[in-house]
């Protein structure tokens, strides 16, 4: 290892995974939030100063350059035009930064919506009272079809005829993450109660789901609840 | 500098003014505090007082300050005996003496720290009784028989405490042993002044039905509910944590303050043994917690959601970041602990470090990803929702539970390449011995991945009681089989290159430093996670927060609160160790060996 090019190598790396996270991921998935880059980008930085800073020489090899280009220690030509450069950008970058944050914007804040609220004390603990027949399930997936499929889909996954309507989109029942972590009861709440029945951190108003005792009994929602599970493949969570 | 260093003492006039002006506005707010309860709102006549509030503050911040200070101060004082006594014990079995001194320096801070704590339990039980008399009537009516128990235990531990400390000299030689029972019965004392109040705590989180019985029969069906052994396990495996750490810390900052090469030699020691002790207590921590969060969930769905998926599952966030900073830092010190007192390590150990580091980041990574993600409206737009389709995943149990695993044994790994670093294995199954280990790492590490993928698979049950089980048990076996195979190794192994100590650089000191104050971070941050979870409930479903405060406050303002807490607390250690130091030896009269102050530049290195 050349330890002279430490600051290099870790300038390098940091652009690199940047670019990465930024222009080469989303051609394969969705775009990743700013804030989580800018969280990568953090423990980068942290593993670049650890991994640097093990040893007098390394620390050196890492530091060095950056505090002589900040000094201006023995620089010149290109290099001493870069620092000027530097020097009067930089401040320029954070007064623009602040002033970004401060400015008056039609743009609303970033989202931190929690996707699974605690739900309200009358649903917790609840069991299903339907018992779980291949006639009732059949029952439920009836029912599902009739009310739940144009949003959550034909196959459970949040793929519907209607789903591109909604942003955000219906929930995927078959994503390992979102009823196979949770009790029925959990379920019943949400359907019955639908978005607007949402704490405030679930952010009601970013939820479209009816509130569906409006329209379906107890005994039918239970059922739809059965018919998830058993259409998305998942088991709910229990504690036997 | 030099001329810093050689008048350390010396303040000067326009400071003392400041530190003095600093001290009377202090001893004015205490003061007015009384003031401020004279002036809070009474009851009418004839009606029972529920809640009483201090103006400006508010009971509830005042309460929040008093309560955290005093069960930091309460870890300290709890984790310390433990902390010294492990170092007792180790100096008589190895006849080191820098153990025994290591010790008692140790339990000398526990006089003033343990003085502060029951000072401050003092002011929290005042402060309960006069601002919530509802909720303190309630309490005394179902605990009364366990608060008789708990002052006739404090009374036992002040006495053994005393024992234990003045009878230090006087029990050396043959009456090591009874010196030895002593730290014993205070660390058996100790335990028990720890789980009563915990079913205090623990009953207001997790309450149990109580029957019309007799007091005692009241008091222990109450302390028997479902968090309290969970709690109990926690707590005490985090106060030898935070032991550990905090004598890393004070060792770190003595290091960097001293000008003796001779002080500095212990202190680096001391700093190696605090990280150790603390790292080793940290290893099996996160399954204590787990446990405890298990309970939660099962005792109650809507405030395990609460906690884990509900408006304080980002404080897991920030937790998964602070302990990644503890599994950095502690690992970071046995780094550069192999980089500088094994002189000419660097270009074997360089490579596996690296390879280490990445593995913990890239786990950090994942433990540190939500399932919701912040995002603006149009990145929300994009990824259909703050659910990334696919780093979605590390956001669940599964992925987190797997990286923390991992982190362990990579940290477990740090330590074993310490232990060894220097030495030459010289028995004959010595190769043999290392391939057992590294297969048993290696298949550790893939199973533990294996099991995290195939939980998503799984019905939660089964990865919860079966999957994360075994994960734990996996490395649990790791520790226990790694652990004595190379204690064996080393027992025989012969010395290439002769540790060298006191020559660590200054960032190793702050290194020990920011490992303190980032498990105090941790536990003001957990507590106000344990107490937030009843939301607002003083006991959970059986009586109603009926205060102005019976709100949740918001993120940002609890972390404000946290951090002031944490550094209260760092300020009033600082405090005891002060106290502490004035009643030290007197050094001799003799010229000192001064250096330069650690990190500006070649030390002369004393060899052990």
């Amino acid at each position: 290892m050349k330890s002279s090019s430490l600051a290099l190598k870790g300038g390098i790396l940091l652009g690199a995974i940047f670019l990465f996270l930024k222009l080469i991921l989303p051609l394969f998935t969705a775009p990743l939030p700013m804030s989580l880059i800018w969280l990568y980008l953090f423990l980068t930085t942290i593993g670049i100063i650890v991994y640097g800073t093990l040893s007098g020489e390394s620390t050196e090899a890492l530091l060095g350059p950056i505090f002589r280009f900040l000094s201006g220690e023995g620089i010149e030509g290109t290099t001493k035009m870069a620092r000027l450069a530097v020097l009067v950008l930089f401040p320029l970058l954070v007064g623009w930064q602040t002033y970004s944050g401060f400015v008056p914007s039609s743009q609303p804040p970033s989202e931190n919506r929690t996707i699974h609220p605690a739900p309200p004390g009358e649903f917790v603990g609840l069991s299903n009272p339907v018992p779980n027949t291949p006639d009732n399930v059949m029952m439920g997936k009836g029912l599902y079809f009739a009310y739940c499929m144009p949003c959550h889909g034909p196959k459970f996954n949040g793929n519907g005829p209607a789903s591109d309507g909604f942003n955000p989109q219906p929930a995927n029942f078959s994503d390992p993450t979102t009823i196979a972590m949770l009790q029925e009861s959990y379920l019943f709440w949400r359907i019955k109660k639908g978005g607007v029945g949402l704490s405030v951190e679930g952010h009601p108003w970013k939820s479209a789901m009816p509130r569906w005792e409006v329209e379906l009994s107890d005994d039918q929602i239970w059922k739809i609840i059965m018919a998830e599970y058993a259409g998305a493949g998942q088991k709910p969570r229990t504690w036997e | 500098m030099e001329h810093r260093n050689s008048h350390p003492r010396e303040m000067r006039r326009s400071e003392r003014v400041w530190a003095y002006a600093a001290l009377l506005v202090m001893l004015v707010l205490v003061l007015a505090a009384p003031l401020g309860l004279a002036m809070a709102q009474e009851a009418p006549a004839g009606a029972a007082v529920e809640y009483r509030d201090v103006p400006g503050i508010g009971s509830r911040n005042l309460i929040w300050i008093v309560a955290q200070q005093h069960l930091l101060l309460a870890g300290f004082v709890l984790g310390v005996p433990i902390f010294a006594w492990v170092c007792e014990i180790v100096g008589v079995r190895t006849k080191d003496p820098r153990y025994d001194k290591l010790a008692k320096e140790f339990t000398k801070l526990l006089t003033s720290a343990y003085a502060t704590t029951a000072l401050f339990g003092g002011i929290l039980l005042f402060l309960l009784i006069g601002l919530y008399p509802k909720l303190m009537n309630y309490l005394t009516d179902v605990f009364f028989p366990s608060f008789l128990v708990y002052s006739a235990l404090f009374l036992l531990e002040t006495a053994t405490l005393y024992l234990y400390w003045y009878g230090w000299d006087a029990m050396q030689g043959r009456k090591k042993g009874m010196h030895l029972f002593l730290g014993f019965l205070l660390n058996v004392f100790a335990l028990f002044i720890m789980i009563v109040p915990n079913s205090w705590a623990t009953f207001q989180t997790s309450p149990v039905v109580i029957t019309e019985s007799s007091m005692w029969a009241k008091a222990w069906a109450a302390t028997w509910n479902p968090t309290w052994w969970p709690l109990n396990v926690h707590r005490l495996i985090a106060n030898v944590v935070l032991g550990g750490f905090l004598c890393g810390a004070y060792a770190g900052l003595k290091y960097l303050m001293t000008t003796s090469q001779e002080e500095r030699v212990h202190y680096d020691w001391m700093g190696y043994v605090g990280n150790f002790i603390g790292v080793f207590g940290m290893l099996p921590l996160p399954f204590a917690g787990y446990w405890l969060m298990r309970e939660v969930y099962q005792y109650n769905q809507q405030m395990g959601i609460t906690l884990m998926g509900g408006f304080l599952s980002w404080l897991f966030i920030l937790q998964a970041m602070l302990i990644g900073i503890l599994f950095l830092g502690a690992n970071y010190y046995f780094w550069l602990g192999i980089m500088y007192r094994i002189p000419g390590s660097e270009p074997k150990y360089r490579r596996p470090i690296l390879i280490m580091l990445v593995i913990l980041l890239v786990c950090l990574g994942i433990w540190m990803t939500p399932h919701s993600l912040v995002a603006s409206l149009e990145e929300a737009r994009k990824m259909g929702g703050t659910h990334h389709p696919l780093l979605g995943v590390f956001g669940v149990m599964s992925a987190k539970m797997t990286v923390a695993n991992l982190m362990i044994l990579v940290t477990f790994m740090s330590f074993i390449m310490y232990w060894r670093a220097g030495k030459q294995e010289t028995a004959a199954w010595a190769k043999a011995a290392k391939a057992v280990m590294g297969v048993i790492l290696g298949l550790a590490a893939i199973v533990i991945v294996v099991l995290g993928v195939w939980g998503y698979f799984v019905p939660a049950i089964t990865r919860i009681d079966k999957f994360s089980t075994t994960q734990v048990l996996i490395v649990l076996f790791v520790l226990l089989t790694v652990t004595p195979l190379t204690g064996l190794l080393m027992k025989s192994a012969k010395t290439t290159t002769e540790m060298v100590w006191g020559v660590m650089p200054a960032r190793a000191g702050y290194a020990l430093v920011l490992n303190a104050v980032m498990v105090i971070l941790l536990m003001t941050l957990m507590g106000y996670a344990r107490s937030s979870s009843r939301v607002h409930w003083h006991i959970y479903g059986v009586m109603q927060d009926t205060s102005p405060y019976a709100y949740s406050p918001a993120l940002g303002y609890a972390a404000a609160f946290m951090s002031l807490n944490t550094f209260l607390f760092c300020l009033m250690v600082a405090f005891i160790f002060w106290v502490a130091s004035l009643g030290g030896e007197k050094k001799p009269q003799q010229k000192e060996t001064r250096v330069p102050v650690v990190g500006a530049g070649p030390v002369p290195v004393v060899r052990q």
